[in-house]
């Protein structure tokens, strides 16, 4: 039996040791993150004190002190010295629809939700394809159901290009056995574009009113002066941000165009624009368009402007998806090209696709800037939501009312804005093919 | 052009259309029939609209007596100035507002955009807040919102009135704070004061010349000068001599309080401080994030080889990392001045009487020529925009990685 | 992707445009409805309800009009317009007639191409105090900040009045009078100024109004009428008529009450049963039917009664006829004979 002391001999790794206290934990973050220097503390200080005091003046007005319940500015006060909320609560409909009639307003929800259902199969690419086409049909539903009247309106102009196309078609037939085939395509597709133009000028009003005698199927008319608050900022910013994207692509490629003539029109475009304020191009709308359209003519204002929003949304974007464009390597352009795709294939299927995977954050600020924008339709005397804030003010009973009402319409902005801004990080991530 | 086909077959209209060596011409040619067909349409349409409602297309009506006054002016004018001066006065408010605004909004873009990339957590999530905030609310509501805080929260001028006033001027009377707007002493220039000027701008051009000359020197001998100090030394000591030795003929005016109003000193109304405050933080959250992509621009390979070459820090960033990071930085930058000249226009809902407000507005609307005015104050936005833009152009042509 | 929804609408809605310069008159039967043009809210005058129904002075007669064209008071669509588009929208066609707070002079008559069809209330522009300033005078207002709304002859006739006292003041000009007046409730603004009869209508919207005074001196002429566009005679006569039929009404003591009894049974007077297509052919002569005074006053009541409904003192607003009083009680309201 020895006695000798067996050698130790370790069996195992001895666990690590914790880290000491000083370098996990929370007092360990804060020490890290917060407290690591003199400037650093002193910065922080200074970070809780503004805290501190614009949580000491928000909360006690905003949660702890505010009324709900009140009829009228006076009674507010008399109540408490928080926050009037009252008047969101008693004028919250009318910044959503402005004077949109009462018994009406489930149809603008309606849209609203449609816009939702047609925007998945756009917005997320999981969505059944087929989807697609259903959302191309929306802008006439929408139209028809914000706007009433009846049904075979939308209709009739939706038809429009069915008929261009069933023109194309004869057309063509037809010429190609009289003359060239070239020619004759390009005969048919301008016949074509006539005839749809013709039918929305000419036609529409005559198969609408025809059809509206035998079967009268329709919705209560509502006049766009009707329309206000969020609706109206809604239906600017949603139409603008569908317009503008195809006509900024076309303008993009336009400029980059090897033909001279039209990329001087597009760079002349795109400069103009984007070179005045969005305001004087609102007066334009609300006061010249006019001029320069056949005497008589007139078109409803929301129109006018949506024209306006989308042209200089455009140009902006054409300038988010030319710089895309010049971000792809020269090789894409030049594989496309060995490939022997013609102009508008490799276009389709090699370059947009790429530059606009590139473009994406700077299309999604466009969007966001235009949403924005819609709130200077007010200088032209529209009911956008700070719009609506005259006829509130004007009544007696919420007369000299302001920051509830600033702060209302800033958060329903903020959280359409941050909502448009998260989606775009999310589509910059799961679009990242991982090439770096 | 004259790329006569070879294959025999002679020239076919289906050419026009197939051939891509006529394609081109055809579409371009097809494209400016229908353009020069629009414009045509439009312009006869405009002719023809104006005729029927019996106006003429002038700008006489600019030599005419404007007869409104303006409040916010650089130049001289009253109301018997014509509305051409009113559209100037207009045009410099404009101006103001849009250099002012750039000045802060670069100050506060650089110092949110250098905070956000802090180390310290707090002050990091308080930029992204400010950033988040100003970035996703429309600034029309952001001007609106500061000009009612200025209304609001500060005290009238009749506040300071009587022995007990409710409130007070800041700092003995050079800062008085009102609702109508922010009072500040003027200058009142005596006797010798061109002396102290002239002193000052020649100890401006000294200063550059000691920095070229202390540049050549460094280049030459590689011997480092404290170039910060000898030229805050040159900027300030000779002026603050020529001053006290003339006798001190600079003196201050300082805003009274008489009648309806503060009198004398400089007035910046509450227009022009709040469309400036709201233009300056709304470009500025733009600005923070152009600098922070800028400085991340910059990879840590750079700062760390600098470092290896035994550069200081502040040297580091000097030479090394701004250079890189201002090429990325300066761009975006300048388009967000643009953005904020352009939307200085806002004016109108605040009242500032910017060329909006004036050419576009009182002026609008008295003489009725909508066209011209219209037309007028789109040719000032761009002129203004396109020579920013080419500042930017030649900014990036001079910038330009020259790639080898 | 939706690009088509821009053109659709533009289609749709150039289709139903049709040209409006022929004669006005004719456009409007054809179309159904009066397109007026009114102020985007001025409390008595032009504004909305809780449900968007347009109500006061200005509209008012605006609803007249139709009656007297359709026999229908609610055959009309109201276009909210600001100082600055409000020319405009008429001079385009967007609007048929403007009854706007709209003060007729030589330029907008001559130089803009309009014509004033008379007027349906003469102002004065005015000031507003505070009491609490101690103020009892226009010409006590040296140095003073005036608030000013934009877009209307407010800003020339307060810089001419100053001038010509020798007096100096601050403009504030604000383009709407929602901000105008919050302005001037927070106390950025010593003085608010525009037409007398906007100063008692904004006051009334107060949450203190005897806490502010109107100053005694009216500084300016304002007639203030309903307008339409140069060269359309037709049309013109009839809303020059409409209003002339108003104001003679109060004069013949036609109301809203008895004016269906009196059109019926006919009256004594010869000029009462002119005007109400008793007799005679004003009616054809105008281009409308018979009956159209009876329903231009059926649809709001005589010119006295729309006023005192809208404007009057029993109202919030609390405007005294004063200039506005018949021409045979002390006013000038005198109105062409129906002959």
């Amino acid at each position: 039996m020895s006695t000798s002391h067996e050698p130790f001999v370790a069996t195992g790794d001895i666990p690590a040791s914790p880290p000491p206290s000083s370098a996990v934990g929370p007092i360990a973050w804060v020490r890290q993150n917060l407290f690591s220097s003199v400037s650093n503390t002193v910065m922080t200080l200074l970070g809780i004190y503004v805290i501190y005091s614009l949580l000491a003046s928000v909360v006690p007005w905003l949660l702890l002190n505010s009324v709900w319940n009140a009829s009228s500015l006076q009674d507010c006060r008399s109540i408490d010295n928080g926050a009037c909320l009252a008047v969101i609560r008693e004028r919250y409909l009318q910044f959503i629809y402005g004077f949109y009639p009462n018994e009406e307003r489930w149809r603008p929800v309606v849209a609203f939700v449609l816009m939702l259902v047609a925007l998945w199969p756009v917005l997320f690419a999981g969505a059944p394809r087929k989807l697609l086409f259903g959302s191309m049909l929306y802008p006439a539903v929408a139209y028809w159901l914000i706007w009433g009247g009846t049904i075979w309106g939308p209709i009739a102009v939706m038809a429009g290009p069915i008929v261009g196309i069933i023109v194309y078609r004869i057309v063509d037939q037809v010429l190609c056995r009289l003359m060239d085939e070239g020619i004759a395509g390009i005969l048919a597709v301008s016949g074509a574009v006539l005839v749809t133009v013709a039918w929305w000028l000419f036609a529409v009003a005559e198969v609408d009113s025809a059809l509206a005698a035998v079967l009268d199927i329709g919705l209560e008319p509502v006049a766009s002066d009707k329309i206000g608050g969020f609706l109206l900022s809604l239906i600017i910013g949603v139409s603008g941000i569908a317009g503008s994207f195809p006509l900024g692509i076309a303008l993009a490629l336009g400029r980059r165009s090897n033909l001279i003539f039209i990329k001087a029109i597009c760079t002349g475009f795109i400069e103009f624009i984007r070179g005045v304020p969005l305001i004087t191009l609102l007066f334009v709308a609300s006061v010249l368009l006019q001029y320069f359209l056949p005497p008589g003519t007139t078109f409803d204002l929301i129109l006018r402007v949506v024209i306006m929003v989308t042209m200089f949304a455009a140009a902006y974007m054409a300038e988010v998806i030319r710089g895309g464009l010049a971000a792809l390597p020269k090789g894409q352009y030049e594989a496309a090209d060995a490939l022997g795709l013609d102009y508008w294939k490799s276009m389709r299927l090699i370059i947009l696709p790429q530059a606009l995977k590139i473009s994406i954050p700077g299309i999604v600020n466009t969007f966001i800037g235009l949403f924005k924008d819609t709130t200077l339709v007010i200088v032209i005397g529209m009911l956008d939501p700070v719009g609506i804030l005259g006829p509130i003010r004007a009544d007696q009973n919420w007369n000299g009312i302001v920051w509830e009402l600033y702060g209302f319409i800033g958060i329903f902005f903020f959280i359409f804005c941050f909502g448009m801004s998260r989606y775009s990080l999310y589509l910059e991530r799961k679009l990242q093919t991982g090439h770096r | 052009m004259a790329v006569i086909s070879n294959d025999g077959d002679g020239f076919r209209l289906g050419m026009l259309v197939y051939d891509t060596r006529y394609r081109s011409y055809t579409i371009q040619i097809f494209a400016l029939i229908l353009f020069m067909l629009a414009v045509a349409w439009l312009l006869d349409n405009a002719i023809t609209n104006l005729a029927l409602l019996g106006k003429t297309f002038s700008f006489g009506f600019l030599f005419e007596t404007a007869s409104y006054d303006i409040n916010q002016r650089l130049i001289d004018y009253t109301s018997t100035d014509t509305h051409a001066r009113a559209a100037i006065v207009g045009i410099l408010n404009t101006l103001l507002v849009a250099f002012l605004g750039c000045i802060t909004a670069t100050i506060i873009g650089v110092i949110a955009g250098v905070l956000r990339l802090s180390n310290n957590w707090l002050i990091a999530r308080l930029m992204t807040i400010y950033v988040e905030a100003f970035r996703n609310i429309p600034v029309l509501i952001w001007i609106l919102i500061t000009v009612a805080v200025i209304n609001e929260s500060l005290p009238a001028p009749s506040g300071f009135r009587g022995a007990d006033p409710a409130a007070s001027p800041f700092l003995g009377g050079m800062l008085v704070l009102t609702n109508r707007g922010f009072y500040i002493p003027a200058p009142i220039w005596g006797d010798m004061s061109m002396a102290v000027v002239a002193v000052f701008l020649l100890s401006i051009v000294a200063m550059f010349v000691f920095r070229r000359w202390a540049r050549k020197r460094q280049e030459a001998t590689g011997e480092i000068l404290p170039v910060l100090r000898i030229s805050l030394a040159i900027f300030f000591l000779p002026t603050l001599l020529a001053f006290f030795a003339l006798g001190m003929p600079i003196t201050l005016e300082y805003p009274e309080l008489k009648g309806f109003n503060f009198q004398g000193g400089v007035f910046m109304r509450d227009s022009l401080i709040g469309l400036w405050l709201a233009l300056s933080l709304y470009t500025g959250a733009f600005t923070a994030e152009i600098v922070r992509a800028g400085i991340l621009s910059v990879s840590k390979g750079q700062s760390e080889a600098a470092f290896a070459l035994g550069l200081r820090p502040n040297r580091t960033m000097n030479l090394v990392v701004l250079p890189q990071a201002l090429r990325v930085i300066v761009p975006p930058l300048i388009s967000q001045y643009l953005n904020l000249t352009k939307n200085s226009s806002l004016a109108i809902a605040v009242g500032y009487m910017d060329v909006t407000g004036t050419l576009g507005g009182i002026t609008m609307n008295q003489t009725g020529k909508a066209m011209e005015c219209i037309l007028l104050l789109m040719t000032f936005y761009l002129i203004a925009s396109l020579s920013i833009s080419s500042v930017m152009n030649w900014y990036n042509e001079r910038v330009k990685l020259r790639e080898r | 992707m939706k690009i088509k929804g821009a053109i659709i609408a533009a289609a749709a809605v150039m289709a139903v445009s049709t040209a409006a310069n022929a004669g006005t008159l004719d456009d409007v039967k054809a179309k159904g409805f009066v397109q007026c043009g009114v102020s985007t809210g001025l409390a008595g005058f032009a504004f909305t309800d809780a449900n968007g129904v347009w109500d006061g002075f200005d509209v008012t007669f605006c609803r007249a009009t139709a009656a007297a064209i359709f026999g229908d008071p609610n055959a009309i669509k109201f276009t909210p317009t600001t100082g600055k588009t409000r020319f405009t929208a008429l001079a385009s066609g967007e609007v048929d007639i403007l009854y706007r707070n709209t003060t007729w002079t030589l330029s907008r008559d001559v130089d803009l191409g309009f014509t004033f069809l008379g007027v349906n209330y003469y102002d004065g522009q005015g000031f507003m105090v505070r009491k609490g300033l101690g103020v009892k005078s226009a010409k006590e207002l040296d140095g003073a900040t005036v608030c000013i709304q934009t877009g209307t002859t407010t800003e020339l006739n307060l810089a001419d009045f100053f001038r010509a006292n020798g007096m100096s003041y601050e403009p504030v000009p604000i383009e709407t009078n929602a901000e105008a007046q919050q302005k001037y409730l927070s106390n950025a603004c010593d003085v608010y100024t525009t037409d007398a009869s906007g100063l008692a209508a904004t006051r009334a919207t107060f949450e203190k109004p005897a806490e502010h005074i109107l100053l005694p001196e009216i500084i300016s002429k304002e007639p203030l009428g309903p307008l339409v566009r140069h060269g359309d005679n037709e049309w013109g006569d009839v809303g020059r008529w409409v209003l002339n039929a108003l104001i003679i009404a109060e004069e013949k003591g036609i109301t809203k009450a008895n004016v269906a009894e009196l059109a019926k049974n006919g009256s004594s007077d010869p000029e009462v049963n002119r005007l109400l297509g008793k007799e005679g052919s004003d009616g054809d002569q105008l281009g409308l039917s018979k009956d159209w005074a009876v329903h231009a006053i059926a649809a709001g009541g005589n010119y006295g009664e729309i006023f005192e409904r809208n404007i009057g003192e029993s109202t919030a607003i609390g405007l005294a006829r004063g200039l506005n009083q018949l021409w045979s009680k002390g006013g000038i309201l005198y109105a062409p004979p129906f002959r």
